[in-house]
């Protein structure tokens, strides 16, 4: 107990899928759980609500034990301060939303009316007052989403769960709900859990990212860190960065047995270089002089990408590059084309990678 | 195997008509059939009103013995129903959701009444609940009540016989529930029964409803198990459909009128309960 | 399966029966093909033991029996099952048929059954009356009185004056012999034949009014059937001493 609500080492073991992760969220702070489909984060997210238990390691909230096999505790998730958004929502399809919502309430003791009563001041925080008679299947998407919410707050949980909590909305509501359930996280003084595979979601509502690949979290931090310093492929893949990892020299690094990307920074070993791929310039023939950080390159797809062409480029380096219209029209952009790639020091990041 | 509908709403209705769009047709290969199917189960009962003697229909009713035997089946057959569900469900429940050894045998015991002949299933309850029977001889012994040739005796073969149906009705429900469901209500801090009581059984309703219809028609219609087991006598336990097999020995227009009753009560009430249960917000 | 143990299942052997070529006499006299019989449930025993015989004296002939309630059979022959003979445990469903279709020939009545008092072995119960099985806590099954072992023993209580209340009317013989014989009830009106049958399980208590019960037993060749002569035959073997013998000694009176 370091000032963390929730302290917790999620270790569960099933077949061939292991899961083991490290998690610590203060009140009032929002982690999200950021990973590829088949990580093991809804593993995570169910042994915290008690849905899936432990293995090994432990689950501790406010100092006491929701889960530790090795002294043969665990606490059902009946009996658990947790509060879950679920990622189709689950709304009960035979309750309307206000006794949805007053679900929990009842459970937890309150009778009919004083539920319905915390019910009905839930729905009005997210607007949905005048829907509190709707069955969940008249209800859209991203109000079946704020009712689920209500639903998991009513209960006044130390914990809230939401898994992919926006996964299931369109892309025009979901830019509205996002911004709302913010506003709520925000506002929820427990600590919350929130697990994603989107990285947009990822970092507009969490304070906290723990990226988890195959069972294991592989990097940690803000927002800020883990945008500029990706660790992995997928990292960097998720905030759009091309990552490359070789030995560093001073301000050299290489990356490739024939290719030594030069970088502002200096360090010496085991490193990882990232580079947008807009800093990725194209050229027919090797640029004149013979700078630093170029290569030939041969073209593997062209896609459109926003208001560029993002190009995939094979040679020693495989990486994006995204190329404005303009200057597409200049070259040929066909695979199997060889080309020149070229990229200003300035424009690359290297970081340690021990 | 679902009896009741759900509702759905008229989203083609608004389509004007003539509008055909092409997958709207029913193809042949299948209406044929479904039709035949049709015409196979309703021929008989046409079969029936054919032969039935009309003229003398109002006093067939007025006979003391018909009244009597009609609100005795609705009585034994409602009240076997509510020993199924009180029993079948749980026992669905048992078998859908936890895994125990010999599950599937005891899937293949609970059809056991289907399959038996009911004549040779009311004699297996005597031998259980007669009067010499295993557990029958000690309640005649300890209580001095036995339970062949009461009400209740009618009432216990209707069920055994009828169970079979709500159970495999309310287990394939069950099965097709979506779990999580379950896990949501325990999150929001019910515990097992309460979510059992209050999301469970509401999510397999309509299974449940199929389940409870299909238990109540097999019940009504009962003969051989409840002959066996609880004997014919008018008025405690001569049923509808032991009414009309003795009528059958001597009198076949009164046998007809007879089962046109228990048909046309059984159907407007299950048409009832049919509104009520679709029209319920 | 032999044809002639399709005791089972009617529909079945009304299939066999019409499958069944008419056959008939040969040129020679002698009695072949298939000759189907209707016969009341409690002739089981005893017909199909008079059916091997009739097939062994009539090599080339094959008696196909329908066991089941009379009445139920009276339905089956109206509503136009082919059968070639028909016989009955009460003269009145046989009278139904005669009136529906005619039969060819007169009825006969071939046989007689008796009530008695069905009790368990041993009779536990010292029933040695009909006035006995008024005795309160006794147990009584009686027929339905749609059936005739119902209608008889109606008439015997009647005879004798006897209030009797049952704790159930059987739907048939059968069901009321069950009852006995599962302990359920500690006596039952039933026939001679069926406590014959059910021996040494259950015992047979006389009393005399059931003289004033007999059951006739007809039988007739049906005027559509369609082996008629082997119909005729078969009738003639049932009515034989050979055949009678085997009737009585299974509980029938001669008539």
């Amino acid at each position: 107990m370091t000032g963390h609500l929730l302290d917790a080492r999620l270790a569960v073991e099933r077949g061939d899928f292991r899961l083991d992760v490290p998690l610590r969220v203060a009140a009032g702070e929002v982690v999200a759980l950021l990973g590829p489909n088949g990580a093991g984060k809804t593993t995570a997210l169910r042994a915290l609500a008690g849905l899936q238990p432990l293995t090994a390691g432990h689950i501790t909230v406010a100092g006491s034990d929701l889960d530790r096999p090795d002294r043969r505790r665990f606490v059902p998730a009946e009996h658990r301060s947790v509060g879950v958004v679920f990622q189709d929502y689950l709304l009960f399809p035979h309750l309307n939303a206000l006794d949805n919502v007053a679900f929990g309430p009842r459970r937890h003791g309150a009778n009919r009316r004083t539920a319905r009563r915390s019910a009905g001041e839930w729905l009005a925080r997210v607007g949905l007052v005048e829907h509190a008679r709707r069955r969940p299947g008249q209800l859209s998407g991203g109000q079946a989403q704020r009712v689920a919410l209500a639903r998991a707050l009513a209960v006044r949980p130390a914990v809230l769960l939401l898994d992919e909590p926006l996964a299931a909305l369109d892309a025009r509501t979901r830019l509205d709900t996002r911004a709302e359930l913010h506003r709520h996280l925000a506002a929820h003084p427990g600590a919350t859990v929130l697990v994603t595979h989107d990285p947009l979601d990822a970092l507009v509502l969490a304070d906290r990212l723990v990226i988890v690949e195959e069972g294991r979290v592989v990097q940690e931090g803000d927002a800020a860190a883990v945008t500029t310093r990706p660790r992995t492929d997928y990292v960097a893949q998720l905030v759009g960065l091309n990552l490359h990892r070789g030995q560093a020299e001073n301000n050299s690094v290489r990356v490739a047995d024939d290719l030594l990307l030069t970088v502002p920074e200096h360090l010496d070993g085991d490193a990882f270089v990232a580079f947008r791929p807009s800093a990725v310039a194209l050229h027919d023939d090797q640029p004149a002089g013979s700078p630093p950080n170029t290569w030939p390159a041969t073209i593997a797809g062209v896609q459109r990408h926003g208001d560029n062409l993002r190009v995939q480029l094979d040679g020693p380096l495989r990486v994006a590059a995204d190329v404005p219209p303009a200057t597409a029209a200049t070259l040929r952009l066909i695979p199997g084309q060889r080309v020149w790639a070229a990229v200003r020091v300035t424009e690359t990041h290297a970081y340690p990678a021990g | 195997m679902t009896l009741i509908d759900q509702p759905v709403r008229p989203a083609s209705s608004r389509r004007p008509r003539g509008a055909r769009r092409p997958d709207s047709g029913v193809p042949v290969a299948l209406l044929l059939p479904a039709l035949l199917g049709l015409a196979f189960l309703t021929l008989p009962l046409i079969g029936l009103l054919a032969r039935t003697p009309w003229s003398t229909l109002p006093q067939r009713l007025a006979e003391p013995g018909v009244l009597a035997a009609l609100r005795l089946s609705l009585l034994t057959a409602t009240l076997a129903t509510l020993l199924c569900l009180l029993l079948g469900v749980p026992l669905a429940w048992l078998l859908a959701r936890v895994e125990f050894p010999g599950r599937r045998l005891v899937r293949a015991l609970v059809t056991v009444p289907l399959v038996l002949p009911p004549v040779v299933g009311g004699v297996a309850l005597l031998l259980v609940f007669g009067r010499r029977g295993l557990i029958g001889g000690w309640l005649d012994q300890t209580f001095g009540f036995t339970l062949p040739f009461t009400t209740a005796g009618v009432v216990f073969a209707e069920a055994f016989v009828a169970m079979p149906f709500l159970v495999i009705a309310v287990e394939g429900a069950l099965r097709g529930a979506d779990r999580r469901y379950e896990e949501a209500a325990a999150t929001l801090g019910a515990g097992r029964w309460t979510t059992f009581t209050h999301v469970t059984v509401p999510l397999v309703g309509p299974g449940l409803a199929a389940g409870a219809v299909l238990c109540w028609a097999r019940a009504l219609g009962e003969f051989g198990a409840t002959i066996t087991f609880a004997g014919n006598y008018p008025g405690r336990t001569q049923t509808m459909p032991l009414a009309v097999y003795l009528a059958l020995e001597t009198d076949v227009e009164a046998a007809i009128v007879l089962s046109l009753i228990l048909l046309v009560v059984s159907v407007v009430i299950l048409a009832g309960l049919r509104d009520r249960w679709i029209n319920t917000p | 399966m032999r044809p002639r143990t399709a005791v089972v299942a009617g529909a079945l052997t009304l299939v066999l029966a019409g499958c069944g070529a008419p056959g008939g006499e040969t040129a020679d006299g002698r009695v072949t093909g298939t000759v189907t019989v209707f016969a009341a449930a409690s002739l089981t025993a005893t017909f199909d033991r008079i059916g091997r015989d009739f097939e062994a004296a009539h090599p080339g002939s094959t008696v196909v029996f329908n066991f089941a309630g009379s009445s139920a059979l009276a339905t089956q022959i109206t509503e136009g099952a082919p059968a070639d003979v028909f016989a009955s445990a009460a003269p009145h469903h046989l009278a139904a048929v005669t009136t529906a279709d005619g039969t060819d020939g007169t009825p006969a009545v071939f046989v007689r059954n008796q009530l008695v008092i069905a009790v368990a072995a041993g009779n536990p119960e010292g029933v040695r009356s009909l006035g006995d099985l008024t005795r309160p806590g006794l147990k009584v099954a009686l027929c339905a009185e749609q059936v005739p072992c119902g209608s008889a023993a109606r008439r015997a209580l009647d005879v004798a004056g006897i209030a009797l209340t049952p704790v159930t009317l059987e739907a048939d013989v059968r069901g009321a012999l069950a009852k006995v014989r599962l302990g359920e009830v500690d006596a039952a009106l039933v026939y001679r034949t069926d406590t014959r049958a059910a021996a040494p399980e259950v015992a047979a208590v006389e009393f005399h009014e059931s003289a004033q019960a007999v059951n006739d037993y007809p039988i007739a060749v049906l005027a559509d059937a369609p082996n008629p002569t082997a119909a005729h035959a078969f009738v003639t073997h049932v009515r034989s001493a050979e055949s009678q013998a085997v009737l009585t000694e299974a509980g029938f009176q001669a008539p």
